[in-house]
């Protein structure tokens, strides 16, 4: 009985998980990665961009997909592929031709 | 046996994207391996006001599938030792409470809660990511920012006082388990938070977390700027079980065979340090040598 009389008279503020609490954080960006895919080694055993991307949005499988609702256009992924295989490009959303 | 590769790491991410925390962020890429070398659904974070607060998001939203629970500046030690009794109480024995606080929360108001807890043996993770700076409010100094870097509170004559030796302060407390980390160094972070995890006891982690904004360094020398720490000897990654003291990493091959760089190759890429005089330049270099001797003297005792 005073267990249920607590639980009621106690507010609670709890937050739910859920994707864009800031929003679509792609919008941030004023350069995007462009991921050249015959570059890429194709490798589980390089992985590098993904370990490095500080925002967890490049996809662990082969090719390799980025979610650019939400990358922010650091430049980390192309700085540290030994294969030079990402590109930043000007632009929040590059066109095929300028990604190619 | 230390983790080899990206590949063996946890595939399943515990911070949901389009979070609040700058682009390129130290902080946050901290956060997420630690949280891939935990037990989420077994996990109570305790988080003190700071950036941390921020990638934790505004109600009713959070990205972070973690359990977490926001506490006053000064209480992450104190907060997290009730959440660890409450658990024991109720027989919770499987989870793991990580503290997780900024140098501010942890070097400065946070320390008496701290070294409270830490007295007490009260079995929580404490992590503190150092960005060297009270970052949340706009770059203010702290005791761990490095002497010679402008900060809003030091803005003429660049701080004076070299970082207090936080780690000395909390050995002080002959905890189980104390290590250092750097995100630049992803897969020796995740080995750390995993023997963390599995030790019973108070634990303190130190990671090394750059900050672009507040250092001033471009977003994409993130991982450039934590290795050119952890090379220069600014930041050494070690580990110290029950006493025992082991280089790790990175460290251990500059240990072991290699040559430290220099402060002035660590600090050119950085805004913060642009009014250090070269007075201050020999004496921070002056300071990480004699630290690093230390750490190496420590070690070589130990490994024979
Ligand atoms: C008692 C108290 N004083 C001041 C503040 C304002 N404040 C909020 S976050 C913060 C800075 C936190 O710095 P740090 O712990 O280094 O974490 P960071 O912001 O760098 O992540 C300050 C001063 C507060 N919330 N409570
Ligand atoms: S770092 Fe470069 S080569 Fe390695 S997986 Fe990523 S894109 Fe491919
Ligand atoms: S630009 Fe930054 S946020 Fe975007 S995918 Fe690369 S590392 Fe991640
Ligand atoms: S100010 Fe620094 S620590 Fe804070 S969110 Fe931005 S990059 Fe991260």
């Amino acid at each position: 009985m005073k267990n249920e009389q607590t639980k009621e008279s106690t507010i609670r503020a709890i937050s739910r998980p859920s994707k864009g609490e800031a929003g679509k954080t792609g919008d941030w960006r004023s350069q995007t990665p462009v991921i050249d895919q015959e570059k890429c080694s194709q490798k589980e055993s390089c992985l590098l961009c993904w370990l490095y991307c500080p925002d967890g949005v490049i996809s662990r499988e082969f090719p390799l997909e980025i979610d650019l609702e939400y990358c922010k256009g650091c430049g980390i992924c192309a700085q540290e592929c030994p294969r030079k295989a990402i590109r930043m490009v000007d632009g929040r959303n590059p066109s095929e031709k300028n990604a190619s | 046996m230390a983790t080899s590769a990206a590949k063996l790491l946890p595939k399943e991410e515990f911070i949901l994207p389009g979070t609040r925390s700058c682009a390129a962020c130290g902080l946050m890429l901290t956060y997420r391996h630690a949280l891939k070398a935990l037990d989420p659904g077994k996990t109570i974070v305790a988080v003190p006001a700071s950036c941390m607060t921020v990638l934790h998001g505004v109600y009713p939203i959070t990205p972070v599938k973690v359990i977490c629970i926001n506490n006053p500046f000064g209480a992450t030690g104190a907060a997290a030792s009730g959440i660890a009794a409450g658990l024991k109480a109720l027989g919770n024995d499987d989870y793991t409470v990580l503290a997780f606080a900024g140098d501010g929360g942890t070097y400065d108001i946070g320390i008496q809660a701290l070294s409270g807890a830490f007295e007490r043996g009260a079995n929580f993770l404490y992590i503190c990511y150092d960005n060297e700076g009270y970052m949340n409010t706009g770059t203010q100094r702290s005791s761990a920012s490095p002497a010679g870097a402008i900060t809003s509170t030091t803005p003429v004559l660049a701080k004076l006082q070299h970082k207090k030796n936080m780690i000395g302060i909390v050995e002080a407390h002959r905890i189980p388990y104390i290590a250092t980390a750097s995100p630049a160094f992803p897969l020796d972070l995740y080995d750390k938070v995993k023997t963390a995890k599995d030790t019973y006891g108070p634990r303190y982690m130190e990671v090394h977390a750059p900050c672009p904004p507040g250092w001033g360094f471009p977003n994409k020398d993130l991982i450039k700027m934590g290795k050119l720490a952890v090379d220069s000897g600014i930041h050494v990654l070690f580990e110290i079980k029950d006493g025992v003291f082991k280089l790790t990493s990175r460290s251990l091959s500059l240990a072991e065979k290699g040559k430290k760089k220099t402060i002035s190759e660590y600090i050119k890429g950085q805004t913060r340090f642009k009014k250090i005089s070269q007075d201050q330049i020999n004496s921070l270099q002056e300071f990480v040598d004699q630290r690093w001797n230390e750490f190496l003297e420590r070690h070589h005792r130990n490994s024979f």
